[in-house]
């Protein structure tokens, strides 16, 4: 079994990284500029957020590659640069990764609607997913964190792809949002059928990420427990962004966040870390919210 | 005349199923009719997809439904509008639309795009990626009443902020409204954008509001 797998069925609370796309535009990455060509030409500043996150307490980073798919990098001219980016990203995280401590490989969506909504067949779509999968394991990563899924049939098929692509763990987490037919992401899945229908598939982690917060997340983790026995992993926006003085500011602080963290691990959440908006300072206060606990 | 409004409640419920082959049919049978097309719009299409929207906000369908109804709409509508704007009906008003630069997501936008479509507003897509420079040409060449202006991520929506200053330092007379999944009420109130709507037929309220029309009764 993978050093990884073994790690997680521990006792305690493993700690993740928070977000990487709001620190990349602290650091000057501009709006319509590809933020996994980073990987290649400013790795230093990919090197130091993945630092960041490991001095703050967390025991896995996330590569800079949630959108390194051909269809998405197609966007920037870059479809063909695919393997390139996800090798590099996972070796700069690798490079900063701590004895002991992991890299997953992050996998967004593909951007582009399946057959019969959108044109892509679901062949190409896995594919797709396979290019990138292979190339994160080239690179080196401990496990592939597909995330951000929204339509099950996506989800399906990336799963399904890295299944049959590598020899990696897989961690899927879907964006929920409540409303008045509970839980469910914008595609209308509800947690039974995604866990359901992902469960099957041999997944090793399922959870949720992104979403409105970590409000909802609270009530995510509740209705996931009581149906799987999966470790399950939470990554929660630090609530949406409002507008202050100039700059977009998440209304989620670290200090905020604290009871709702702990909540969130006393209803059974294994695997924990933040989404958009989330800093190295979210997850320093998660880390003293583990510590407490022990 | 009784057979008519057979047709016409077929076809608002074949836009609500999404069955796109039957809304061409029935649309075509009532043009054969004589039924005037802009009545076919008023009285099927725009009630089948009155209860598309209310059954969106509150969650009883989603995303995936939404967008095989628009499609039905969409076909029925490219029947249509020839004959429309060979009647020279008057629109609602001119809305220009984009998914803002950097951001490449347009699901949410072409639903909003094609919801006020359907309600009779002259939509002007920019489709995605949309800088500055494209709004302000798109607002000189189609001189809209409203701006309406997407973003999926939550790194993209600042750039909303960007296209609301030029609009003002350019004294552009357009109202702006802003939607998208991180998007709060709060957010568009902050960078100051005039309107904010949660979904796409909140969005078509919204829009009536902003230009002054006066809403349709949405029933459910």
């Amino acid at each position: 079994m993978s050093k990884f797998l073994n790690e997680i069925k521990k006792p305690g609370i493993f700690l993740c990284d928070g977000a990487m796309g709001t620190e990349l535009q602290k650091r000057g990455l501009a709006v319509g500029v590809c933020p996994e060509e980073y990987n290649v030409s400013s790795p230093k500043i990919i090197k130091e957020i993945h630092q960041d996150y490991f001095n703050a307490g967390a025991r896995l980073v996330e590569t800079n590659t949630f959108g390194a798919n051909s269809l998405r990098l197609k966007f920037y001219g870059f479809e063909n640069r695919v393997r390139e980016f996800n090798i590099a990203g996972a070796l700069l995280a690798r490079e900063v990764c701590p004895i002991n401590s992991f890299v997953a490989g992050s996998i967004g969506p593909l951007g582009e609607m399946i057959e019969p909504l959108g044109e892509i067949s679901v062949q190409h779509a896995y594919n797709v997913f396979a290019e990138q999968i292979k190339a994160l394991q080239e690179g080196g990563v401990d496990v592939l964190f597909i995330e951000t899924m929204m339509a099950l049939d996506e989800a399906v098929i990336a799963v399904k792809s890295a299944k049959e692509n590598s020899n990696l763990p897989v961690s899927i987490t879907m964006t929920f949002e409540l409303g008045k037919a509970g839980l469910r992401t914008p595609w209308g899945v509800d947690i039974k059928t995604a866990l359901d229908a992902l469960s099957q598939l041999g997944v090793d982690i399922i959870g949720a990420n992104c979403g409105r917060g970590f409000d909802e997340m609270i009530e995510v983790v509740k209705e996931m427990k009581s149906l799987t026995e999966l470790p399950i992993l939470v990554q929660a926006n630090a609530g949406l962004p409002e507008w202050v003085d100039g700059v977009s500011v998440y209304t989620e602080t670290p200090e905020v966040i604290a009871p709702k963290v702990e909540k969130i691990i006393s209803l059974g959440a294994k695997l924990i870390g933040g989404c958009c908006g989330t800093t190295p300072a979210h997850i320093k206060k998660m880390n003293e919210v583990i510590s407490n606990l022990r | 005349m009784h057979e008519i409004e057979e047709l016409l409640k077929q076809l608002a419920q074949r836009i609500i199923d999404g069955k796109k082959d039957d809304a061409i049919s029935l649309t075509n049978r009532l043009l054969e009719l004589n039924y005037p097309p802009k009545k076919i719009l008023d009285d099927g299409l725009l009630p089948g997809m009155d209860v598309v929207g209310v059954r969106f906000r509150d969650n009883i369908i989603f995303v995936p439904q939404v967008l095989i109804s628009a499609r039905a709409m969409k076909s029925s509508l490219a029947i249509l509008e020839p004959l429309l704007s060979e009647a020279k009906i008057e629109g609602a008003g001119t809305v220009v639309i984009g998914t803002v630069k950097g951001d490449i997501h347009d699901i949410g936008k072409n639903i909003v795009a094609m919801m006020l479509r359907s309600n009779g507003f002259k939509v002007i897509d920019l489709g995605i990626d949309t800088s500055i420079e494209k709004f302000v040409d798109a607002i000189h060449r189609e001189n809209p009443q409203i701006i309406g202006m997407s973003a999926l991520l939550t790194t993209t929506m600042v750039y909303m902020k960007l296209v609301i200053e030029r609009i003002k330092q350019d004294s552009l007379p357009v109202k702006v409204m802003i939607g998208g999944a991180p998007i709060s009420r709060n957010f568009a109130d902050q960078i100051g954008a005039d309107a904010y709507a949660k979904n796409a037929s909140e969005a078509v309220m919204v829009a009536r509001e902003l230009i002054g029309i006066k809403d349709r009764n949405l029933h459910e």
